[in-house]
């Protein structure tokens, strides 16, 4: 217990000191974890629709595939995209291993199965609702899916929170196609990862706790912008 | 406007993509394959500001165990090589990987345990016959079984001993698969003795009662090399740099910046460049 109260000192003062290097890490963390969310937004969100709406032979069995790749194991994803973007690799060329890209790139390729399988059911379930209303105006599909992902936005948001959430926590993928190289590609999950193998367990906690309270605001400030935005709407 | 939504987020991102790839191309750097525990016990946060400082080259430390580090320099993704299991060392200079082995430093292994040491190895000199206590004890151990270059040394010292640990794992001989510093941790979570280098040992912060049992064997030296990865094998490697910096670490400047790396006032690498 005593490591715990050390832990949330230690965490308070590194807040407060306002670290440098505590601030770097953090924002590579932001950084690399909310552009894989706006990536996987892009990419999965229209699978999401297409699956929602689209009727079409083997969509079922597409659709169990992507709600299974919501289980990757993210050192998987990482070893995946290390294979390619190695040297020895089909994308060495790029010289994107051990680069905030490459973090961006795996986190992408762990999340995009979960927006895209997430969204599919919201919009599916939204799509139950509308679709005779769709019918009745002769709305076009791709108007049809302007309509249901505008109407869904709140529920996507949480969508894209999952996936933010499950971004930044991850450390097997960011850990083997970053490489935790200090002042490049050191992220708040491979420094906790460090800082427990240096047997720094009060350290490794109290930037677990930074890790979390980041989330909560990135989560509160969703929620912010929600409420309000609801608001207007009722005005 | 919702496509256009997407588009522009879309392009945001792709925006931020381009300017991790330009910060890849950054040409002044390197990339070191190395073992944790050159990394866990902090030679690099001494060694580097001073190298760095003296040559304006980056250097970018990649820690994983001896094996992975040189499986990922054959994959070329690295520049040179700092390792510690020198017949592996010697094999990749043999295949045309790296250019030339440099003997760089030394420090020893030790093994480490509880104070309780329920195989009464406290005090041995000679790491083969503690080995054998603890097998013969059935007394818990945990080995690294990463195929790094604490573990292929440890593998050799049992093959020693006639001993083979990986009959009883699962039971008393336990692999973590997982670096020096995570083993440590599992060791004295479950009271295990543990095979660890001296350096990652002495800047360890969770030691609980945890003590230095066996030390001071010949066969415990830890010999570290340094190789440059073959330009000719890899045409990515950055080889002037690398040569630098290896240069360095081989001159009087670099190995007094070894010598001169302490924790707890204790010199934890010893420089042996010929």
């Amino acid at each position: 217990m005593q490591d715990f109260a050390d832990a949330f000192a230690r965490a308070v003062t590194l807040v407060i000191s306002g670290d440098a290097d505590l601030i770097e890490i953090v924002a590579l963390s932001l950084r690399v974890s909310l552009t894989a969310t706006l990536l996987a937004c892009a990419l999965g969100l229209p699978i999401g629709a297409l699956l929602a709406i689209a009727r079409f032979p083997g969509r079922g069995a597409v659709t169990v595939v992507i709600n299974a790749l919501m289980g990757l194991p993210p050192v998987v994803v990482g070893l995946v995209v290390y294979l390619h973007l190695s040297r020895a690799g089909p994308l060495g060329f790029l010289g994107l291993l051990y680069t905030p890209a490459a973090m961006i790139i795996a986190q992408t390729v762990l999340i995009t199965p979960i927006v895209a399988a997430l969204s599919r059911q919201v919009l599916e379930d939204l799509h139950a609702e509308y679709a005779e209303q769709f019918r009745s105006l002769c709305l076009s599909r791709r108007a049809a899916v302007g309509a249901l992902l505008w109407d869904g936005r709140y529920s996507l948001l949480t969508v894209a929170l999952a996936g933010f959430g499950r971004a930044v926590a991850e450390v097997g993928a960011v850990m083997v196609v970053g490489g935790n190289i200090d002042h490049l590609t050191r992220v708040m999950t491979t420094a906790i990862a460090l800082e427990t193998s240096r047997g720094e367990l009060a350290l490794a906690l109290a930037l677990g706790i930074v890790l979390m309270v980041i989330a909560l605001g990135v989560n509160a400030l969703v929620h912010g912008v929600h409420q309000s935005a609801a608001r207007r709407a009722h005005a | 406007m919702i496509s256009r939504l997407f588009s522009s987020a879309a392009a945001a991102a792709a925006l931020t993509l381009a300017a991790g790839v330009a910060t890849a191309q950054d040409d002044d750097s390197i990339i070191v394959q190395s073992t944790t525990s050159t990394a866990n016990s902090g030679l690099y946060d001494h060694l580097l500001p001073i190298f760095e400082g003296a040559t304006g080259i980056e250097v970018h430390v990649v820690a994983v165990g001896t094996g992975q580090a040189i499986r990922n320099a054959r994959n070329c993704d690295g520049d040179v090589l700092l390792v510690h299991a020198r017949p592996a060392e010697r094999r990749f200079v043999a295949d045309g990987m790296g250019v030339e082995r440099f003997d760089l430093m030394y420090n020893d292994f030790v093994i480490v345990g509880p104070e309780a040491d329920p195989a009464g190895i406290g005090g041995m000199e000679d790491a083969q016959e503690a080995l054998a206590a603890i097998a013969g004890a059935e007394a818990v151990f945990a080995s690294r079984g990463d195929d790094s270059g604490t573990h292929k040394t440890e593998m050799a010292l049992w093959a020693d001993t006639g001993i083979d640990p990986a009959a009883h794992s699962g039971a008393w001989y336990r692999e973590t698969g997982s670096g020096m510093g995570a083993t440590l941790n599992a060791g004295v979570g479950m009271g295990a003795y543990v095979m660890t280098d001296r350096a990652t040992w002495t800047s360890f912060a969770n030691k609980g009662d945890f003590g230095i049992l066996v030390e001071g064997d010949a066969d415990l030296h830890n010999q570290y090399g340094v190789i440059l990865v073959n330009p000719e094998a890899c045409p990515s490697v950055n080889a002037e740099d690398g040569r630098a910096f290896i240069d360095w670490l081989l001159s009087p400047a670099g190995q007094a910046a070894i010598a001169a790396h302490e924790v707890d006032s204790r010199q934890l690498f010893f420089p042996n460049a010929r």
